[in-house]
């Protein structure tokens, strides 16, 4: 066997170890440097919180992943993003494709003024789905996935403004859902909804991991230690400590960690 | 509103305070056995209730500092063990006052030379000591003084041991003085119970500085790098 093929064995091998990649990764917002040198695996099938004080670039991060950082006014990126081993930043990349491979969950519930049916199969629909049956069987598997089905299953031709804020970001996740990623990125999704709705979005992450990938930012220090299989912890654009949750919430290796982790800063 | 950081230190300080208590139970039952004063004695027995309020009011706190704050890491940690020194220290102040009792019950004085032999002073010498070394530690963060006391309890192990030789021919040689004797054995064991209290402080005080768990382990010397 060559060389050459023996190394790229081992780096195909990496690739499959590990669902999303980032290396040496730098973001500009013109002459602001919003993340420096930054360079993270993530394994498929875990759930990986981000952590950090506002304006550490946590959620500008977690956006390189689906590219949604593209529309903002003087990003500039060096560095590789990489899911399944492609450099998702290639000029050769179908940003739709990959924002369907990566779905994503914002801070508030965003339903679109239609129907609960509409909303979950909105983007079946834009794609150039229209078999009646196969929808109605996407949009009810999808929300049962996310244990919204009995509450909504006599209702779906409600409009979807008409539900709770909880009930409406699980229905976002359904929306997600619907159109089958393998990764699914949360930038707060749980901020602006009451203890009880919390508690349940956190149940269906734990659950979804199963099938997903997932990457959370949050400010919740206990929901990022109830939910996550590995937490990273940002400040001032840089990657401080990366470990499994239970290291960094019991024992994290770097002062700054512990400092914020503890409320004492941040 | 009570912050994070103040919270601790009032935790910390009423911890101290538990050590300061407990301290001063185990000297005056000490002082009471060896100089069998019926009236020390009694003054432990007496404050004992301050060690158990002193008990529940730390228990309560360190519940109280969860609840609020929801703590992670070294805050964790530190109150993780605070409990649990709290618990030995309890127990150490529960030993001072069955000694006390004993003083209080049996009403010959023991004589010099039994305790001699027994290693007494010696025996309490080192628990003090190490009752000296780990509220220092606890004070200042010190694990390096913490560990001191697992070779210092290495001394209580000895003399217990040997005391059920020195009992043993002492009774043979005056079977009348066997209740006597049995007392003395008591409070050996007793001796020997607050050296293994303390090393568990100890413990408690590496896990919380150096997150280094050091129950059930043999040898309880700094772990080093890539164990």
């Amino acid at each position: 066997m060559s060389e050459e093929n023996s190394e790229s064995i081992i780096e195909s091998s990496i690739k499959r170890k590990y669902k999303l990649q980032a290396k040496d990764v730098k973001v500009w917002y013109g002459d602001f440097m919003a993340i420096n040198n930054v360079s993270m695996d993530i394994k498929a099938n875990k759930v990986t919180a981000f952590i950090g004080p506002s304006g550490c670039g946590k959620s500008t991060f977690l956006r390189l992943f689906n590219r949604m950082n593209d529309y903002v006014d003087d990003f500039k990126m060096g560095g590789d993003i990489n899911i399944d081993g492609k450099d998702i930043y290639d000029k050769n990349i179908n940003v739709e494709l990959l924002r369907k491979q990566v779905g994503m969950v914002f801070q508030k519930p965003n339903p679109f003024p239609k129907s609960i049916f509409e909303n979950v199969a909105y983007g079946l629909k834009i794609q150039g789905l229209k078999d009646k049956a196969f929808l109605e069987e996407r949009v009810e598997s999808s929300l049962k996935q996310v244990a919204l089905w009995d509450e909504v299953k006599n209702d779906l031709n409600k409009s979807a403004l008409a539900l709770s804020g909880g009930q409406q970001q699980r229905l976002c996740i359904a929306r997600t859902l619907a159109v089958e990623p393998s990764i699914i990125l949360m930038d707060e999704p749980t901020s602006a909804l009451d203890p009880i709705s919390t508690a349940k979005i956190e149940e269906l992450i734990y659950k979804l991991k199963d099938k997903y990938t997932i990457v959370i930012v949050t400010h919740n220090m206990q929901q990022a230690s109830r939910i996550s299989d590995n937490t990273a912890f940002f400040y001032l654009g840089e990657l401080i400590e990366y470990d499994k949750t239970n290291k960094i919430f019991t024992n994290p290796e770097k002062k700054q960690t512990e400092n914020y982790i503890t409320g004492r800063f941040g | 509103m009570l912050n994070l950081e103040d919270h601790r230190e009032i935790l910390n300080q009423s911890g101290l305070e538990m050590f300061q208590l407990v301290r001063k139970q185990f000297i005056k039952s000490k002082d009471a056995f060896l100089t069998h004063d019926s009236d020390l004695a009694e003054e432990v027995l007496h404050n004992e209730n301050r060690v158990n309020g002193m008990d529940l009011k730390l228990d309560r706190e360190c519940e109280r500092f969860i609840a609020l704050h929801n703590p992670v890491a070294g805050d964790l940690r530190f109150v993780l063990a605070l409990r649990k020194i709290n618990f030995d220290l309890e127990r150490i102040g529960d030993h001072a006052y069955g000694i006390s009792s004993y003083i209080i019950e049996v009403d010959t004085p023991v004589k010099q030379e039994v305790l001699d032999k027994l290693e007494f002073e010696k025996m309490y010498k080192a628990a003090l000591s190490m009752l000296d070394d780990i509220r220092d530690a606890y004070k200042t963060g010190n694990t390096k003084k913490a560990r001191k006391v697992f070779k210092k309890d290495k001394v209580l192990n000895k003399i217990n041991l040997n005391s059920f030789a020195v009992i043993s021919e002492e009774v043979q040689k005056d079977p009348k003085l066997i209740d006597q004797y049995l007392l003395l054995f008591s409070v050996i064991k007793k001796i020997e119970r607050v050296g293994d209290l303390i090393t568990n402080i100890g413990e408690e005080i590496i896990f919380y500085l150096e997150a280094e768990v050091l129950k059930h382990r043999k040898k309880k010397g700094p772990s080093k790098p890539g164990m």
